[in-house]
């Protein structure tokens, strides 16, 4: 027997109010671990009722029909002067190509994330860095307000106030276009971009400020290249987080982009993007058609589109925080 | 024991649709025609009390849907019934379904009131729609391009001007659109070189196009719309899966008497007798 070295197996016994706090911590824990799993619950389930909507393009043999893979991602053989990709699922001959809904997406999300990063990034390093106390103060509740402002009143505001306003600037021969659509959207991503990295740049540890000013460099060299550096993660993450709200957002594109068909690189065009097709077109679509299942299709495309960019932005993030920190962490 | 069991849930299995029956109608369907059935709900039911109908929108695809699945009594559609839809309700309750118009509706083309084009044939409408008409030029306006609104594919109208003015053909890419006619009068109204559709009834700020049929125009007005002189009136419509009866039949009777019609006045649509 080795008594001595080994302890006795017998917790120390413990007061009954300890006892009672260890116990209130456990339950705690409890409800905290069971609402997390309730929503990668909700989560999955939504996951599994989209793609098993989306499933009917592939079983249902009419549907496999109207919306084939060719017919969605490649160019139909159409009579000479009509354009062979387009989004017409009402029709006697149905057209589903998804290319025309690509296009308008990425015009909309690339001008709102054009005007939405640079906003949202520099007004939150003057916020952090510069601003005079009183004026933080006052900037940052303001311009989270606006965060919360519902999506359809600034769609509406697009549509009634900025719509003239943006025709007559760029001299667009039409009032809904993809620039207004996309300066809608940046009104809705800016105050998600600079209140996230609003929070990555107050987190840099003052020392390294500090450091930074103590060798001689002055404020905005500070900011510029050790601040807004040691915050990368965290502004990219902004970045994403506004790019995700930008790729989904519907009403407001849905109100300010024209919703045409058209394949054209000109902002002065209407675009027609994905999430604005599902929210005009579900209304109405017969449950279980095949129209149906391709706007869930919709979706998980949506779906993937965010998860391949949250992918790809958190990898990147890992490679600057490892050379941020010398390969350490 | 069992067959006692299974003759209570056999009863109450009956007895949930007779329940839902009684002194009750369901309406579902077009969102044209929501504000009309509200109406005709809110009047039928001060008339006689006892009788609930409940009327809810969605839209006319939503409405016959809902008959096919067996969730509501009577569908409102802004358009007919596609033979697709037919097919589903033969297949599942053997009938071809029942068509009852009750209202009739005008669909109106806008343009700016500063535009001088103040009548277009049929087939100048296509040809704009279509995409071979680009220029207000070559319909006797200025020299401007013209800038096409339209609503929404799974709008009742969309598929009603695709019908009657394209001649089934797809709409032109370029043409925008836009959630509610009510958007599209706002467009118009705003866009001095525009073109766009909707019911006759929400024309506000915007001129109101005459259909040119040989050397006749016929503007969208009241008298043309009943008599069905004007081109491009259309019916709204009832659909029920059998001939109604009991508190349905007194329902759509109500709503076809002089005084549901009249209601149909005041809404801003236009009665069928």
């Amino acid at each position: 027997m080795e008594q001595g070295l080994s302890q006795p197996l017998v917790a120390p016994s413990l007061s009954p109010a300890a006892r009672r706090r260890q116990l209130r911590e456990k339950v705690i824990a409890g409800l905290i671990t069971l609402m997390a799993f309730t929503g990668i619950a909700a989560l999955i389930l939504i996951i599994i009722f989209v793609a098993k909507e989306a499933l009917g393009l592939f079983t249902d043999a009419e549907a496999r029909h109207e919306a084939s893979f060719s017919k969605m991602f490649l160019a139909q053989d159409v009579p000479v002067g009509r354009p062979a990709f387009r989004w017409q699922p009402v029709s006697k001959v149905p057209k589903v190509s998804m290319i025309p809904l690509f296009v308008g997406t990425l015009k909309t999300t690339v001008v709102s994330m054009m005007v939405a990063v640079p906003l949202g990034v520099f007004g939150a390093l003057f916020a952090a860095e510069f601003a005079p106390r009183r004026l933080r103060e006052l900037l940052k509740p303001v311009i989270e307000l606006l965060a919360g402002i519902p999506s359809v009143v600034l769609g509406f505001f697009a549509l009634m106030v900025m719509s003239t306003v943006v025709k007559d600037f760029f001299h667009f021969d039409r009032p809904l276009n993809a620039m207004l659509a996309g300066l809608g959207l940046a009104l809705a991503i800016v105050p998600v971009i600079f209140t996230v990295s609003e929070d990555a740049l107050t987190a840099v540890p003052r020392s390294y400020r500090e450091a930074s000013l103590a060798l001689g460099a002055t404020p905005w060299e500070t900011a510029w290249k050790v601040v807004l550096p040691a915050a990368a993660p965290g502004i990219l993450a902004a970045c994403v987080l506004g790019f995700g709200r930008a790729i989904g957002e519907t009403m407001i594109v849905l109100m300010a982009s024209g919703n045409a068909d058209v394949i054209s690189w000109s902002l002065g065009d209407s675009a027609r993007s994905l999430s604005a097709t599902i929210a005009a077109e579900m209304g109405e679509v017969v449950v279980g058609s095949p129209h149906y299942s391709l706007l869930f299709f919709i979706g998980v495309q949506l779906f993937l589109f965010t998860f391949v960019l949250n992918l790809m932005a958190s990898t990147w993030t890992r490679r600057v925080v490892r050379k941020l920190t010398g390969g350490a962490a | 024991m069992k067959a006692f069991l299974g003759s209570i849930v056999a009863g109450l299995l009956l007895a949930l649709p007779l329940s839902a029956q009684a002194g009750n109608v369901t309406v579902k369907g077009s969102d044209t025609m929501v504000i009309l059935g509200q109406r005709w709900a809110e009047e039928f039911m001060k008339k006689t009390p006892g009788t609930k109908v409940q009327v809810t929108g969605g839209g006319s695809g939503v409405g016959l849907a809902a008959l096919q699945n067996g969730t509501t009594e009577i569908a409102m559609s802004s358009r007919e019934m596609k033979d697709a839809e037919k097919q589903k309700l033969r297949t599942r309750y053997n009938t071809t379904g029942v068509e009852i118009p009750v209202a009739k509706d005008g669909v109106t083309f806008y343009v700016s009131e500063s535009n001088p084009v103040s009548a277009l044939t049929v087939e100048q409408l296509r040809g704009i729609y279509v995409g071979d008409v680009t220029n207000w030029k070559q319909v006797g306006g200025p020299d401007a391009p013209i800038i096409i609104y339209s609503r929404e594919n799974s709008s009742g109208t969309y598929v009603f001007v695709k019908d009657h003015v394209l001649d089934g053909e797809d709409y032109t890419a370029s043409a925008q659109t836009l959630p509610g006619t009510a958007a599209v009068v706002n467009a118009v109204a705003k866009e001095k070189n525009s073109i766009g559709y909707g019911g006759a009834a929400y024309a506000k700020g915007v001129k109101e196009l005459k259909i040119k049929k040989g050397n006749e125009e016929v503007a969208p007005s009241a008298e043309n719309i009943k008599t069905g002189k004007y081109p491009l009136s259309r019916d709204l419509y009832f659909y029920l899966r059998n001939k109604p009866s009991g508190e349905a039949k007194t329902f759509i009777d109500f709503a076809l008497s002089p005084e549901g019609q009249a209601v149909v006045t005041k809404v801003g649509y236009f009665p069928v007798k």
